[in-house]
């Protein structure tokens, strides 16, 4: 396949970068700079070739790299990416080297190892979003960890360790039970196809479903992972300390990029490998997704910490992005993964906003500001467009995905056993939409309280406005959020089959006459669980014509 | 010459290859551009130039195409379709699409035309009146950028694009009402403004997925869009029709949600309240945005959705109702004002109110008339507004807008001071001055009407409100005007103010002139003389793009309509109704409104008579309170007079009191909802998040585990005395667990060959001594011989009785258990 080579690239390009960055002379803190935004910089442009290759109208996985890696296991380093992901993988190319530019100079100690970390944290991130192969996936989900653990731990601020170990111990408890269920799956899977293959390839393990009760305990063992990571309501108590913690190159690839493992995990592992599993849990997760939204908006309101008012508004945005995967509509999906990558812009940005005043006035709280834009028009105007991408301004990025999200969860089929007289999915977007109102208010706040007022702090009065190396941080930061929210078809172009396909595969699995309920002699799911999402299936939602519905296969007797 | 089609025009109008509508709102966002990136580094005459240009540009090009080709199109009947060009699709995924698409019809005509022509003297004015600036560039910039949103609003053909502009003009307003960030309050007010319009855009955004969710099955072969095309079409109709929630209508659901959107947007009940604190920003931007264009777009939009209110009585009574308290309380707390400013912007939410009792009894033209025709006195009156506190700035004044300082000022400023009393004239509803005609539309279309399902005085009453309110802004208004301008300088300021330069005088001449004369496209219609096709203008040209009229069945159902009803419906209308929809061809989707075919109706439209005595009496009403005024404000040396004091000391003390302080509902919604949401943010975070998240659930995790950590550290010290304990604990457990003596039991199988296997279960540990004898054939003794834990027997060795015993050597004890056996097949 043409421009295979092209992910694994991405994923050692930046592994090369961190080996060669280890081998300088510890000394060298510039050079050290300079070689990481060198070699972010390639992998970014690198990254742009895979747009050449990646054709929209294919709905499968692209660019497709397959290797044996370890036999005995039956893992292959597997690489690939569709529409889900492939908009992911460049938005952490993209910010990389956006965020390594705005940290410049402000880390001074361990400069090397500070640079090595980012590259491999990059290298784990992507392979984690290209993962064809669910011991890759682990993998990568567990490399990406150390050096996230690391640029807390050792970069960050006051309590960096509590922070540090928080954020570690809080994500190692949802990747073991995750763990235990890919085991599950992995001889489930061996135990059921007729030559008894051991094998993690996904697309191998999607074909075979799991009995029924095995898929609700499953899917919650993903999900507790990705709750944690997105973070969900009550899950998320970790994410306020890690950022308040954590230098602003940490914050921003915290907030940009890895939450977003969360939702892709749901989207391309758990939702898929236990459907069932998804459809008993879509509920539970779509209530918790709201309240979180709303949640974080109040408690975003109540803090003086500026970093802490972001990472709370990261929930409550994040919210959208889960609510609408379990909306389960196209235009939920779609939704949610255009929400990611306005999230990781906009959010992105503003924590690389935060990291300017920080670097220049060391402090975070917002009572210490005011009056900022007299002195920093420049960089005001900047930050207004960030924080309106994030308050979901029509015609910047944050708009369309909030609103796909929750239009597609105002159209969802009536997922939820409620009485009649509640219509449920409009009941739950419009409850959603409510984090509109409550998004300006605390945004809005936050940006009144840093720039305007009078500049009546003294220490104000020396800030300098957005120096040439910041300015380049934040202009292609702003034109990609116009871009986005202006012209988001291409974007959504991409995906749309992808999705499509997603939801296709889900509509297969759940309505399959011979489903694996009742073949394990299971309880059939009731009907208000079962029926509800499968007797409104939106009209795209089918295979294409002439095409016939993936076999499923089965486990135990079919097979004989 | 053929007749050139809409899809002819469409296709042709183009500029630089964007269609032309593109540019309209193009052209102030690229001035915007320029202006709030390089402006900094440009002179101030360059900046100026840029954005009159930018917006006079749009001007040139909507005076183009609105008198050229779409009065073309109108003449031939496709008023309604217009011209309709989309330079790119914006979303579109799944089925759904929203394309970047502009539509000019007659009613977007209106309002093009108003929004470029405004808004461009207004830039002008600003010229002059932000000289002294040292943000020139950012207000320019914000300026041009509001006007090219609002462009975006009033061109949008479809919700989703419509939404953009909304919520870009809130954006605006909020950047330009906190201007002078400096001040805190005016910073806060901005704020303010922002939060109370998301309020609204939030009921906005339901509104829109409510008609989404129902329309979406309808667009058969395309992609289902919110285009108000699609949304109008007759199947689209039906749909509002059904029942949503509670025996209501989705019509009444979605009407009212976008309803509430409009209340946030035109500042009406319950969401006012940012207006008022508005007029913290500079003055152009009050007269531009909050009275002339941003604030009138609630309006315009509930004018532009008008299919489908006009199926939804109970969104109609909603409308007319709040518009109806708005314009009365407005008006009463516009009284005593003291601040030049805040008396127009209570002025301006009074006079809103009166446009939304015109959109909710179905009288669409009068609503847009009046939307017009506030346009150009408000306008004028803020910018004289402006030009007076200017005058008293430079007089020396720190507090340029009290109007107790003033007085005097016609000696002053004569030109701010004509133009003002112009004005003045027209919002008081005199003869012949533009708010003569436009009330008087929306006074007399109230008095008349009567939709299906009305109750019958309900007209009545909303008309006999409205005249209290004109009563009132007949008095506020004319109050304003002599303690400004009447009697003498009551101040040193006053005394030293002087008249603006040419820059903010000319636009308000052209304003004033345009107050005087506008109203004459809407003259009356009377039937014993024919008035002159041009003095119906309006009203004949913004038919095709409005409601013709309630649908058959708009009532709720339990009242039939008949015919008489109707009629009289289609009487009061005021318009003639077409009896064919003038959609054809178009786009191919223009589906004819639910109009009747047919002869117009015989009619119980009122007679001339009536007519004219509403007329005078809309005219006495507007006299009484120029009057009154003039004898409280304006007898005598001018100022407060005695009986003034006299009232709000005394009888009116309370009644003063309520209307300066604005009803106290700031201090209320404070104490309701700004309060309680702090409280309850700070209370989800400390107890929620901090506390029972945190401490309880993650630390509490951490802490019983770390408590089993330190249990077993005590045991693992590396004292063997330690481990000894260990060892004696641990054994003794053993002992204690084998002694427990549960129940022994035994059970059975059968197997294939006709035999039983049993099965005996000893508690506790086996032990090797234990002898267990059985009684197969039920005499009550062990049978001899028959020994051992696993039993084979043929079945029928076996009887239904079977006994065990088990003896213990070692303690002596002997256990006995009896069960029946059953060996039907089923079991």
């Amino acid at each position: 396949m043409p421009g295979a080579f092209l992910l694994p690239a991405l994923i050692g390009i930046p592994l090369v970068g961190a080996i060669f960055v280890i081998c300088t002379p510890r000394a060298e803190a510039s050079l050290h700079r300079g070689l990481g935004l060198t070699f972010t910089t390639i992998n970014f442009l690198v990254s742009l070739a895979i747009l050449k290759y990646f054709v929209k109208a294919n709905d499968d996985f692209q660019l497709v790299f397959d290797v044996e890696w370890i036999p005995g296991l039956g893992a292959h380093f597997k690489t690939g990416v569709d529409g889900i992901s492939v908009f992911l993988v460049i938005l952490t190319t993209f910010l990389m080297p956006l965020t390594l530019l705005g940290t410049g100079g402000s880390i001074t100690k361990h400069v090397r190892e500070f640079i090595a970390s980012m590259l491999i944290l990059e290298a784990g991130m992507i392979g984690a979003f290209v993962a064809l192969d669910l011991f890759l996936f682990y993998v990568m989900w567990e490399v990406m960890l150390i050096p996230m653990y690391l640029l807390i731990g050792i970069w960050g601020g006051q309590r960096r360790l509590y922070a540090s170990i928080k954020f570690v111990l809080y994500t190692m408890v949802g990747s073991l039970l995750m763990l235990v269920a890919i085991f599950y799956v992995y001889v489930q899977h061996a135990h059921a196809v007729p030559d008894h293959v051991y094998t993690t390839d996904l697309v191998e393990l999607k074909k075979v479903a799991l009995p029924y009760n095995a898929q609700i305990w499953c899917f919650a063992a993903f999900a507790l992972a990705f709750a944690i990571k997105v973070p969900l309501f009550p899950l998320h108590t970790w994410l306020p300390d890690a950022h308040v913690e954590a230098p602003t190159a940490g914050s921003v690839i915290l907030a940009g990029v890895m939450l977003k493992f969360g939702v892709y995990g749901l989207l391309r592992y758990a939702i898929p490998l236990f459907p069932h599993g998804a459809q008993v849990w879509a509920p539970a997760m779509s209530i918790l997704a709201v309240i979180g939204i709303i949640y974080g908006a109040f408690v975003a309101f109540a803090q003086d910490d500026v970093k802490k008012l972001i990472a709370y508004s990261s929930v409550s945005h994040m919210g959208f992005c889960v609510l609408g995967v379990f909306a389960m509509t196209i235009w939920g999906i779609s939704g949610s993964i255009f929400a990611m990558l306005s999230h990781g812009l906009t959010t992105g940005g503003l924590f690389l906003g935060i990291g300017v005043l920080y670097e220049r006035r060391h402090t975070r709280r917002l009572a210490e500001y005011g009056g900022v834009w007299t002195k920093m028009p420049v960089f005001a105007g900047l930050f207004l467009i960030i924080t309106m991408g994030s308050a979901g301004l029509p015609s910047l990025s944050g708009f369309v995905g909030e609103f796909l999200s929750i239009f597609g969860t105002f159209n969802a089929g009536d997922t939820l056993p409620t009485p009649d007289w509640i219509p449920a999915p409009r009941l739950l977007g419009a409850l959603a939409a409510t984090g509109v109102i409550f998004g300006a208010i605390y945004l809005l706040f936050m940006f009144q309280k840093v720039f305007f007022g009078k500049l009546d702090k003294a220490k104000n009065g020396g800030l300098k406005d957005l120096s040439g190396r910041e300015l380049g941080v934040f202009i292609p930061l702003c034109l990609a959020i116009f871009v986005l929210g202006v012209y988001p078809k291409p974007i959504l172009e991409s995906m749309e089959k992808s999705v499509i396909k997603f939801r296709a595969e889900l509509d297969a699995h759940v309505t399959e006459p011979d489903g694996p309920a009742h073949l394990y002699g299971a309880t059939p799911l009731p009907p208000t669980t079962m029926g509800g999402a499968a007797a409104v299936p939106p009209p795209v939602a089918q295979p294409p014509a002439g095409q016939p519905p993936r076999p499923v296969r089965q486990i135990g007797g079919g097979a004989k | 010459m053929d007749v050139l089609t809409p899809d002819d025009y469409s296709a042709g109008l183009h500029f630089l290859g964007l269609p032309l509508l593109a540019w309209i709102p193009l052209l102030p966002l690229l001035g915007a551009l320029i202006n709030l990136t390089l402006g900094r580094k440009l002179s101030r005459t360059t900046v100026h130039v840029i954005a009159v240009a930018a917006v006079a540009a749009a001007a040139g090009i909507a005076f183009y195409v609105v008198f050229g080709p779409m009065f073309d199109l109108y003449k031939h009947d496709y008023g309604g379709v217009g011209i309709s060009q989309s330079p790119f699709v914006w979303i579109k995924i799944g089925g759904f699409t929203a394309e970047m698409r502009f539509r000019l019809d007659t009613l977007s005509a209106v309002m093009i035309l108003i929004v470029t022509f405004i808004g461009t003297l207004i830039h002008i004015y600003s010229t002059g009146y932000m000289a002294h600036d040292p943000r020139f560039a950012a207000f320019f910039g914000y300026l041009n950028l509001f006007t090219g949103a609002m462009l975006i609003l009033v061109l949008g053909a479809n919700l989703p694009v419509m939404f953009i502009g909304w919520e870009g003009v809130g954006l605006c307003s909020f950047l330009l009402i906190g201007f002078w960030f400096e001040n805190e309050d005016f910073a806060t007010a901005g704020r303010k403004a922002f939060v109370v319009n998301r309020i609204g855009d939030f009921c906005f955004l339901l509104g829109m997925f409510l008609l989404y969710w129902a329309t979406k099955d309808l667009a058969g072969s395309k992609d289902a869009s919110l285009d108000f095309f699609l949304l109008k079409s007759a199947p689209a109709q039906q749909t509002y029709m059904q029942s949503f929630w509670g025996g209501e209508r989705l019509a009444a659901a979605a009407g009212i949600f976008l309803f509430i959107g409009a209340c946030g947007k035109s500042a009406q009940l319950p969401l006012y309240v940012w207006l008022p604190d508005a007029m913290a920003g500079p003055t152009p931007v009050s007269a531009l945005i909050h009275a002339a264009t941003m604030v009138t777009a609630g309006v315009y939009m509930v004018c532009r959705m008008s299919f489908l209110f006009a199926t939804s009585t109970t969104a109609l009574i909603v409308v007319s109702t709040v518009g109806l308290l708005t314009a009365m309380v407005a008006a009463f707390m516009a009284l005593a004002q003291q601040d030049l400013k805040k008396v127009l912007a209570y002025s301006t939410v009074s006079q809103l109110g009166f446009m939304f009792v015109a959109a909710g009894t179905g009288n669409w033209t009068a609503a847009i008339f009046h939307l017009g025709t506030h346009a150009f006195f408000k306008a004028c009156l803020f910018l004289g507004a402006g030009s007076v506190m200017h005058g008293m700035e430079h007089g020396g004044s720190h507090t340029p807008g009290d109007i107790m300082t003033m007085g005097g000022l016609r000696k002053h400023m004569p030109i701010t001071r004509v133009t003002f009393m112009i004005s003045c004239l027209a919002i008081a509803g005199i003869f012949p001055f533009s708010g003569f005609f436009s009330k008087d539309e929306i006074l007399g279309g109230a008095f008349h009407i009567h939709p299906p399902g009305w109750p019958v005085w309900y007209g009545k009453i909303l008309w006999g409100g409205l005249l209290v309110a004109a009563l009132g802004t007949a008095f506020y208004m004319w109050r304003l005007y002599f303690l400004v301008f009447g009697g003498e300088e009551r101040s040193e300021p006053a005394k030293k103010a002087h008249e603006s330069p040419l820059s903010m005088t000319l636009p308000l001449v052209v304003l004033a002139t345009f107050a005087t004369i506008i109203g004459f496209i809407g003259f009356p219609h009377f039937k014993s003389f024919e008035t002159p096709a041009p003095m119906h203008a309006l009203a004949s040209w913004l038919e095709p793009s409005v409601a013709h009229e309630w649908y058959e069945g708009a009532g709720k159902p339990a009242e039939p309509i008949g015919e008489a009803s109707l009629a009289e419906v289609k009487a009061c209308d005021n318009r003639n109704a077409k009896d064919v929809c003038a959609l054809p061809g178009g786009e191919g989707e223009g589906v004819c409104d639910v109009a009747e075919p047919g002869a117009k109706p015989a009619c119980s439209e009122p007679g001339d008579t009536g007519l004219i005595g509403l007329l005078i009496l809309a005219l006495g009403i507007g006299g009484l309170g120029i009057g009154l005024a003039w004898s409280m404000y304006g007898a005598g040396r001018g100022g407060p007079s005695r009986t003034v004091q006299e009232l709000t000391e005394g009888p009116l003390h309370d009644v003063y009191e309520a209307s300066k302080h604005k009803l106290w509902v700031d201090e209320i919604y404070d104490a309701v909802f700004v309060k309680p949401f702090r409280a309850l943010a700070r209370g989800l975070f400390e107890i929620v998040d901090r506390f029972v998240i945190d401490t309880v659930a993650v630390t509490g995790v951490a802490f019983v585990i770390g408590l089993f950590g330190r249990m077993s550290r005590w045991f693992q010290n590396g004292q063997v005395q330690r481990y000894l304990v260990g060892l004696v604990v641990g054994a003794a457990a053993v002992f204690l667990v084998t002694d427990c003596h549960t129940k022994p039991t035994f059970s059975y199988e059968r197997q294939p060959g006709g035999t039983i296997h049993l099965h005996a279960q000893v508690a506790g540990l086996m032990r090797a001594t234990s002898v267990v004898k059985w009684d197969l054939d039920d005499d009550g003794q062990p049978d001899p011989g028959v020994t051992g834990i696993d039993l084979v027997k043929r079945a029928d060795e076996v009887a239904g009785e079977v006994t065990m015993w088990i003896d213990d050597p070692v303690d002596g004890k002997t256990d006995k258990v009896t069960r029946t056996i059953d060996l039907s097949e089923d079991n």
